[in-house]
Formats: structure tokens, sequence, C-alpha cells
């Protein structure tokens, strides 16, 4: 579909080529993944509960852009996209949305409950702003253990009115603890628009009271998120404490693969892609900043359609879990690798 | 090549729906992320869209056919230049079938996991908790549980305490007392009251790799926490494939203390007790909460560790020990004894106890077994003394209906039927809302003459 160029877009100085290219590619696979995701659910390979990430993709590639080695990062249950973008495999990903033994969880977690210690990913949970304190408790390890790491914790404008959120905020400032609030605004929660869920819609603003800074990013574009995203990371590893970025975004999907979404018009959604997109906002810049040309975005096209076709491949072919499994990993024998112990 | 369009699933049990409409017709263009079809669930109309581009060879299924399996081909989409006859020719490849959910029990399942297979008791651990002649130290409760953290903190330093008070207060009930000055405050962390919020960052921390020690100022708060307890903590490591191990110790005062009224006075042996990967802890003895706490400090899944309030200045004889430990899923024989056998834990041992005593003022001999942890939970020592006194009372404070009583009956009549000389008997706290008059209260909590009257009912004397 023909888009509107944005005349007044202009390749920033400080970003490079090839920082461009990453993010595209980044939002593409993301994009290109979740896709595949819904095809797999409609075929019935994918059971439950799968919420996607579409739409919303600039928001964890920008965050992650700001990531070093160490930073902590744990979201909900809408967190392929997030997963994805701090380098876990799509195989792995994919494998455990069919309940595979090839996922992150050997199958038993499923689409809301993955981790990976290895990228220092804490998941993927399901009860909606429960991961506000526990990404809290991530950030208070790190400044218990006295290291710079900070914590992305994500969570959306629906969790925003929960109060588990409000009691973490004051921990957050009262300890200065190193984590940044990323509340992804998609509008919706489920099916309630933010306008019919409170008055105080300024959603950053409820951290002043707490003493938190925050500010609102567009969220659909990657760029932003990326220098808002820096500034954030900035504070918290300064040890000024909790820094809260409400970032602007959209799903174009429904909240769930079982939603009829008949809360917002086709239209507004349909405005949206055609609109804001950020992977298309990416790929402009890329083109008319004479970054990449065509062919090039091309093969990069190519290029992420194997990956997920290559996931989804190993996600049908990975063996159920051995009925074993049922019985593991239920009590730990001893602390897994990477434990605070050893570094302490 | 040319791609079949299946009926999708729409929903967790969507196994068939209605196509309701056709929104692309025969020979139309379709490009990802178009609607081509509206299609009626059981609980809404759903719009469908098109993953692959290509041009819409061939409907399959007309609009207005219900009972459409998923799975089934609606339509074939095709490149330019194909036609859709010819892909009926050519067989499109079969889609992967999902894998069946409906297999029945199956040969690989472990044995004895089944629900009817019998489960074989494991053998009873009956060495000593401490070597013989070990010089013992008179202490109470709460002097026991502040020299086991403390004890624990100076051990490793990854362990911290955190809670309501526990600092610059010095604990709500002093088990904290002297700790912020021997250990500061980045270890004794005074938090708000906030109990979901500090449940929440403490299990954060422990899933980072630290071990705290989460003092709830009594269990009944924790209500406020049980989320992160159960989802945040327990279902972890299971729901991260092993991955994300969460050692941390939820610890305080449970059950009834006096006069507090009903949403102060209730245990929770039973609702921790029912859930997989939580360890429950249930001291009564200050030895054992010593060598317990310790133990919950160390291990590394979530523990529930549960105290009592009327316990605390309660004094025991404790093993002086540089480093003494007790082992969990391993039940004490407080009392020996070949009558009857008396199953309980934590300050229900105290009724046990001297229940006991009134029955062999009364020429019966009872065997009064102390649990220590509810889960693991030593089945062996249980069965093997009700194989010697072919009778059984269970005592505790909790509430009747789901009581650690009555699993422990039903365990016992599985697995020792043969040997019961008379039905089980569950002594439990009774079942209403804790009261507050005095004489009330009294009445809802369990004693040692109800103890008696049971043990008496399965004696037949």
């Amino acid at each position: 579909m023909a888009r509107k160029p944005n005349p007044q877009r202009e390749t920033p100085s400080n970003v490079s080529k090839e920082e461009l290219l990453q993010y595209y590619r980044d939002m593409l696979l993301i994009r290109r993944f979740e896709e595949k995701a819904g095809q797999l659910y409609g075929m019935g390979l994918i059971g439950g509960f799968c919420h996607l990430y579409i739409g919303q993709e600039a928001v964890v590639v920008g965050l992650e852009a700001c990531a070093k080695d160490g930073d902590k990062r744990i979201t909900s249950y809408r967190d392929h996209g997030h997963m994805l973008a701090c380098g876990m495999e799509a195989r792995g990903v994919m494998a455990e949305l069919t309940g595979r033994e090839g996922g992150y969880s050997k199958g038993k977690g499923g689409s809301m409950h993955m981790f990976s210690r290895e990228k220092h990913f804490y998941g993927g949970h399901g009860i909606v702003a429960a991961q506000v304190p526990l990404g809290a408790g991530l950030a208070f390890a790190d400044k218990y253990l006295g290291n710079d790491n900070v914590t992305f914790t994500y969570f959306g404008d629906g969790a925003a009115n929960q109060g588990q959120v409000y009691e973490t905020y004051n921990m957050a400032e009262l300890w200065d603890l190193p984590i940044v609030f990323v509340i992804e605004n998609n509008q919706y929660a489920m099916g309630t628009s933010v306008k019919r869920s409170t008055k105080s819609t300024s959603l950053f603003g409820r951290g002043e009271a707490f003493g938190i800074p925050g500010e609102q990013v567009d969220g659909m574009d990657v760029l932003a998120v990326k220098a808002a995203g820096e500034k954030a990371v900035a504070h918290c590893r300064a040890g000024k404490g909790p820094y809260i970025l409400e970032v602007m975004t959209y799903r174009y999907r429904g909240h769930s693969m079982s939603d009829p979404a008949k809360y917002r018009t086709r239209e507004e959604v349909q405005k949206m892609r055609d609109e804001r997109d950020p992977i298309e906002n990416i790929r402009d810049l890329l083109v008319t900043g004479s970054h990449a040309t065509e062919d090039e975005l091309k093969a990069i096209d190519r290029e992420i359609k194997e990956i997920v076709n290559d996931s989804a491949e190993f996600a049908k072919e990975s063996p159920e879990p051995a009925l074993d499994e049922l019985w593991t990993d239920i009590y730990a024998a001893e602390l897994p690798q990477g434990s605070a112990e050893e570094n302490a | 090549m040319a791609t079949e369009i299946l009926m999708p699933a729409l929903s967790p049990t969507m196994e068939e729906g209605t196509l309701a409409k056709w929104l692309k017709k025969e020979g139309d263009e379709v490009k990802s992320g178009d609607i081509i079809a509206e299609i009626e669930t059981d609980k809404a109309t759903m719009e469908f869209e098109a993953v692959d581009e290509g041009i819409m060879g061939k409907i399959l299924v007309a609009e207005g056919t219900q009972g459409v399996a998923v799975n089934t081909p609606i339509a074939v989409l095709v490149e330019e230049g194909e036609s859709a006859d010819d892909v009926q020719a050519e067989k499109v490849p079969a889609q992967v079938a999902a894998p069946s959910t409906k297999e029945g029990p199956d040969d690989k399942g472990q044995p004895g996991e089944s629900a009817v297979e019998q489960v074989k008791t494991p053998e009873p651990d009956r060495s000593p908790d401490y070597p013989e002649g070990t010089k013992m130290k008179t202490m109470t409760v709460r002097e026991a549980l502040r020299e086991a953290m403390a004890e624990e903190m100076e051990r490793d330093p990854t362990v911290f305490l955190m809670g309501e008070e526990v600092g610059e207060y010095q604990g709500a009930y002093k088990i904290s007392q002297g700790l912020l000055d021997k250990f500061g405050p980045r270890r004794v962390v005074d938090t708000p009251i906030s109990e979901i919020g500090f449940a929440g960052i403490g299990t954060g921390a422990a899933l980072a790799g630290l071990r705290p020690i989460v003092e709830f100022m009594t269990f009944n708060f924790a209500m406020q926490a049980i989320d992160h307890i159960i989802n945040s903590a327990a279902k972890t490591l299971y729901m991260s494939g092993g991955q994300m191990g969460c050692p941390i110790v939820f610890r305080g005062p449970n059950g009834a203390a006096a006069r507090v009224g009903a949403q102060h006075s209730q245990d929770y042996s039973a609702w921790y007790a029912a859930i997989p990967g939580l360890k429950v802890v249930i001291p009564y003895s200050a030895a054992d909460a010593k060598g317990l706490l310790k133990q919950a400090i160390r291990d590394p899944n979530p523990v529930i560790f549960l105290e009592n309030e009327i316990l605390y200045g309660r004094s025991f004889e404790v093993p002086d020990l540089p480093d003494f430990t007790v082992p969990f899923g391993k039940a004490r024989i407080a009392r020996q004894g070949g009558d009857v056998t008396i199953v309980s834990f934590g300050i229900g041992m105290a009724h046990a106890l001297e229940a006991a005593d009134k029955l062999a003022a009364e020429g019966i001999e009872a065997e009064v077994i102390d649990l220590r942890t509810l889960r693991p939970l030593d089945y062996g020592t249980i069965i093997e003394s009700v194989k010697k006194t072919n009778r059984l009372v269970t005592v505790e404070e909790g509430f009747p209906v789901g009581a650690i009583g009555n699993h422990i009956s039903a365990y016992v009549m599985e697995n020792a039927f043969d040997y019961l000389d008379a039905p089980v008997i569950n002594c439990t706290g009774k079942d209403v809302p804790m009261p507050y008059a005095a004489n009330l209260e009294k009445h809802a909590l369990i004693t040692p003459a109800e103890v008696v009257e049971a043990v008496k009912k399965v004696t037949y004397k």
C-alpha cells in the first residue's frame, strides 16, 4: 500500500546506517515471527492464549538498543517480541509456542511463560502487573550486588491501573533502584480503552507522586524510543533511581487470538498501519536517506523469512516433551547457574 | 506455489465454526493482512486475515456453511498465472497435524504417579537430629529464630531480611532484634506497608539469585501477597523448564494468637501445603525452629515458614552446635507409645503432648508425631506408626475442610487400610471465623480435652 512519505523526517546525524539496518531487521523479525505464530495458531499448532506484538515492535527494539550486557528485562504475557529482541533464538520461542521439547521452557511454559537466564530475560508473566514488583526485585539484586546493571520492566496501560505498580514505584524510588519502567501504552487494556479506564490519562505522570521522573515517547518511531531510552538508562546507571517511559504504541491485532476486536473500528487500525507503521517508517528513512537500496532491503526480507520459516519447521518437528517431564523442575536440587551467589 | 487456506482455530477451545461470509471473491488479489472472511465461533464473529499473498484461486467452502472443522481447507490461494484447477490436481502439502491432547494414561508415565497406582511409601529416616551427648542450651523459639537468621546471614552474604518493622523497630515480635545493628540497613531492610509489593520484590531478587528472607508481620497479611507466593515464586522453576530457581523464605507468625479476631487468627498450613513448588515448614520446638529455619534459608526453593506467636516465648532445649540444621521431610517422634498415633504440627503439638500426658495417666500410651514439614511430608513415619498402633488421630488448629488431617486420613486409608482398627479422627479448629469473645474463642480452637476424647473414641475406651 502506498504510504505518504513524511517530508520532515530526516536521518538523525548520530545514527549510523548499520544501526538503522539493525533496527529494521530486528523489527521485521518480530513482525514476521508474529504473523507466522498467528498462522500456526489458526492451524491448531499453538494452543491456549497467544498475544501478538504486531505494531509495537519499535518499543522493544528501541529500548534493547540502549541495553548493555548484564542488563535485565521482564515483561507481561505479550512477550514474543521482547525475547527475539534480546537475542533469544526464534526456534526456541516458536517451539515453546507449539509446546515442544525444543522450546525455551521445554514446552512447560507456553506463550506467556518463557525465560532465558543466559539473555537475562526473566519472563513472560501471565498475571497483569505481577512483573512490575518482580522487575524491581531484579533491580534490587543488582543494587545489592553493587553493579551498574539496569532492569527494563515492561507493562501495559492496563497493568498501570493495578495497585502493586504503585507499591513498587514507592519502594523503587525510596531505595533508588536502577529500573526503567516501560509503560507500553497500546491504548487498549484488552477491550477497554485508556479513556474508559482512568481520568488521569497521563500514565507516566503518575510517577510524580513518588518523585519518579518520566516522559511520554512516540512508540511508533524506533529512534525516538532509543533516544528516550538512553536518557532513562543513564539516569538509572548514575544511581539516581527509577525512570518511567510511557511509550505510545498500537497493537494491530486483537488482545489475544480470540479477540473479535469490536471495541475499535477497522479504520482506526488501518490508519495507524498506513500512516505510523514503525517498520515502514524506518524503511522510508533507509531508502530516502540512500542508506539502502530496495534490493538490499529485499535481501533482508528474504533472510528474515527464512529464519521464521525455519523456526516454524523446527517448532513442528520438535517432539512433544517426554512424559517424565511432567515430574521435573518442580523443585530445584541446587541453585541454577548464574546466580548471585557466585558474584557476591 | 499454491497454498491452501485452512479453517482457522480462533479461540483456545474452538473445534469448528461457521464460515459466515467471504470478503474476497475468486480471482481477487489477496495481500497479507487483508480480511478474507468472517468466521463465527461459539463466542464471537471474527475477522480472518490472510497470511500469504496471492490470488483467490478457488473457494472450497461456501459462505453460510456451518460446522466447518478447524483445519478444513476452505480456499486455495494461487500465484499469478496459476490455475486453481491445476492446484486441485496436485495435492497441496498436508499440514502437520496438531498434537493430540486427548491421550489416555500412557505406559511411559512414572510408576506410582497415576491416580490409581499404589504409591510406595518411603522408609522413614529415624536417625537422630544431633549426636547423643550433645551439649544443650535453653532458649525461646524467638531466640532460636533470631540465631538461625544471624548465623545464616553471617555464612552467606546473599542472605538478607526484609519486611515491615524488621529493622529500626527491632521486629514487631522482636524476632529480628539486634539484626540491624549487626548487619546494617543494606541487609535488614525496612519496607513500607506494601505486602504484594515487597513480596514481589523479594521474589524478583530471589530469581536474580539473592536469598531473601521476607517477614510478614503475620501470615494473615500475606493474603495480600499470595499471588507472588504462588504464581511468581512457586511456579516459575517449572514454567521456565528448570532455569529460574527462587531461593526465598517467607516467614512470620501464623494461626491464632489471642483475642485478635477473625482477620488476624487464621492457620494457613493447608493452603500452602496444597501447592507444588513450595516447601512448607511449621516448627513447634525451639530446636526445630532453629534447625529448620537454617535449612529453609539454604534451600534453593521457595519455603513457607509458619511460626506461632504463642510459641515465640516458650523455652526448649536446643543443641549447642556451631551449625545445627534439621532436614525437611523428616518427622520427629516426640513421644513413643503403642496404643494410638497422634499426628500434629506447630502449636497443635502443644495440645497433642498435653493430651498424651493425660492419656498416660489413664493407661493409654500415645505415640505423638511432630510432622515439622508439611511439604515434603514424612508419610513413612506416619504409616510405620499406624502399623504399630492401628489407630490414628490428627491434631491441627486450622479449619476442618481441606485440612492436613484430611489428606493424611486419605493417605493412610489408601496405604494402610488393613492396619486400621478404627476410623481416623481429625481434630481441627471449628468451622467458624475466629470469634473475639474469650469464651467463644476458646471453643473455636482445638483443645487437649478434645484430643483426649478423640483418642478414647478410636481406642474404644
